[in-house]
């Protein structure tokens, strides 16, 4: 069973004049990692709203065709059910970090699974550690700066240690260090369990080798879906104005002057490696 | 004129957020301040408006110590934009939001339209004129903000993270932005983890830790030393990363943007 259908999905918000999204049929399979990309405003966090039942649960609108998670589908069956299915990281950490402590803050997701207090306290402590919050602990979330709230919001998921991930942005706050180490402990679970990613970011070159398909919106409209690097080396995604690393920029110019990769390198060690043994016709 | 002298901040709750900083900022340059989570960034730079004043030490803008100038007198001249637009958003309307500074500040009606026409269009948001701000995507809100503070074109504008949310396009005009400051003599700050973004835009950078200064200089010589860069979260962007692959470390004049590098290669290929 796949792990996220959307068939024929479109969302209109309650007053505005022009849908959100239109025509999404998108299939995503347990296991699949997928960045979902495209400018600003072009209904990247509607689509995930759409798949923890805040849509259409508590954003009111126009809904047209039918979005599954693990075989549910999300307008029946309640957000707080939802929540057991997927971990949902909201783009603002603010919007889902609302404890009076972090250490309670990152022990609602689990306590709310029904876990034994033993195993809940073992995974709070877990995560912590890995967000590097330990020492922050006892402290008010509302009292951190903004990079300490994602970190407090990112533990919160993954204490739940859900099968499918749903992440809005989830390096944007974060320092180069924190975020080099979340994709490395993603790339870590994905090898020992068939972990579903659904990620949108715009800092891509930071996410190359965990995540293998990219699915482009334009405008309410899926304008590419494929294979990472073939999307993002791709012409037609261009009106989509998504943030192509400096890497694969160089690659593009150096083939318009006649050089030919065989791979499509995303980070530096890559193409250097190519142009050390490149055909020049 | 920025001045930071000696200065140590504590929040109320007893967090010591800044120690001991000394810093300099010339009327017309263009810097951008970096460090890990919690660093005390964001605290540093809510100095430079006289949100925050100094627990100890002194910060000086334009000549005024900011304990003792009023809000007012600071804030008609340096525009912050927060990295939380949430943070900054509370009008009824996307034009009312920009109106806000505007009306304040005394500017005549024409003027304010003419404005406000202006930043809409810069930043693609005509459209939402009259929509609610909390009806906006996250980066729409983030470009509001910034439109907002734009608008009255303060002598310093700060940055905090302008970069998040923002696709290409948006970012290219974030650059324009930064270009119309400094073209103009203005004073730029910018607040960012987004190292591939300041990369052969910012000459300068200063770096936080634990809440002191630890480095500030010439961006190309900050981003070299090895030592920096494993302890305070930074890290090389691709285009440097790749100069000193196949040259060797600097000093050279280093690939700037894409097209350098695309240059160079070709040539040495020759
Ligand atoms: N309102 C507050 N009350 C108490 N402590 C705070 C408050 N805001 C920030 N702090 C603390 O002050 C320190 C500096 O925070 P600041 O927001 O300046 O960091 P920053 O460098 O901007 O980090 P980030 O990259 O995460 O935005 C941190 O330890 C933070 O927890
Ligand atoms: N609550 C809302 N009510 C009405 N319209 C909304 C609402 N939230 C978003 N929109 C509109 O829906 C469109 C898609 O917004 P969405 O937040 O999904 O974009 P996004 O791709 O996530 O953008 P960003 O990268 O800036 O976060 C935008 O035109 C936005 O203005
Ligand atoms: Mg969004
Ligand atoms: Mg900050």
């Amino acid at each position: 069973m796949p792990a996220i259908v959307f068939d024929r999905y479109g969302f209109t918000y309650a007053g505005a004049t022009k849908p959100s999204l239109e025509e999404i049929s998108l299939t995503i399979e347990e296991g699949e990692t997928v960045l979902l990309a495209g400018s600003s405003g072009s209904g990247k966090s509607t689509l995930l709203r759409s798949l923890n039942g805040l849509i259409p649960h508590m954003y009111h609108g126009k809904t047209l065709g039918r979005v599954n998670v693990n075989g549910f589908d999300v307008s029946t069956t309640s957000p707080t059910e939802l929540a057991t299915k997927i971990g949902f990281l909201f783009q603002n950490p603010e919007n889902q970090i609302f404890m009076f402590s972090v250490r309670r803050d990152v022990a609602f997701g689990p306590e709310n699974l029904g876990l034994p207090q033993e195993q809940i306290r073992n995974r709070v402590e877990e995560a912590l550690t890995l967000m590097n919050i330990t020492d922050l602990a006892d402290r008010a979330p509302h009292e951190l700066s903004e990079g300490q709230k994602q970190r407090v919001a990112l533990a919160g998921v993954l204490a739940m240690k859900p099968k499918i991930l749903v992440l809005d942005e989830p390096l944007s706050l974060l320092d180069p260090k924190t975020a080099v180490m979340l994709v490395e402990f993603l790339t870590e679970i994905k090898r020992r369990m068939p972990l579903t990613l659904l990620i949108v970011e715009h800092r891509l070159e930071l996410l190359a080798n965990l995540l293998d398909r990219m699915v482009v919106l334009h405008q309410g409209r899926i304008l590419g879906d494929g294979p990472l690097r073939d999307v993002i080396a791709s012409d037609e995604i261009r009106p989509a104005g998504v943030r192509i690393p400096a890497i694969v920029r160089l690659r593009a110019m150096l083939e318009k002057n006649g050089l030919r990769f065989d791979s499509s390198p995303i980070s530096t060690g890559e193409l250097v490696v190519q142009l050390g043994d490149l055909d020049v016709d | 004129m920025i001045e930071f002298s000696d200065v140590d901040f504590d929040y109320p709750q007893g967090q010591p957020a800044l120690r001991d900083i000394n810093l300099s900022i010339k009327t017309g340059e263009l810097v951008a301040i970096l460090g890990g989570n919690g660093a005390g960034k964001s605290t540093l730079v809510r100095h430079i408006n006289g949100l925050l004043k100094p627990t100890r030490g002194t910060v000086t803008v334009f000549g005024n110590n900011t304990r003792k100038a009023s809000v007012a007198e600071i804030s008609r001249r340096v525009g912050i934009v927060f990295q939380s637009p949430d943070h900054q958003l509370f009008a009824e309307t996307v034009e009312k939001e920009i109106d806000f500074a505007l009306r304040n500040f005394g500017t005549s009606l024409q003027f304010r339209h003419e404005r406000i026409r202006d930043v809409l269009d810069f930043f693609d948001l005509q459209k939402y004129r009259s929509s609610s701000p909390l009806k906006l995507s996250s980066g729409e809100k983030k470009r509001l903000s910034i439109a907002s503070i734009m608008a009255w074109k303060p002598d310093i504008l700060i940055l905090d993270e302008p970069t998040v949310g923002q696709d290409a396009f948006q970012q290219d005009k974030l650059k324009e932005l930064v270009g119309l400051w400094t073209d103009e003599g203005k004073t730029v700050v910018i607040v960012s983890h987004d190292l591939e973004f300041l990369w052969g835009l910012v000459p300068r950078l200063i770096i936080l830790s634990d809440g002191s200064l630890v480095a500030d200089g010439k961006t190309e010589e900050i981003l070299m030393k090895e030592e920096l860069i494993q302890g305070e979260s930074l890290h090389k962007p691709q285009l440097l990363d790749l100069a000193v692959m196949l040259r060797g470390t600097p000093p050279y004049h280093s690939f700037q943007n894409a097209s350098d590098a695309a240059k160079w290669i070709l040539k040495s290929r020759e």
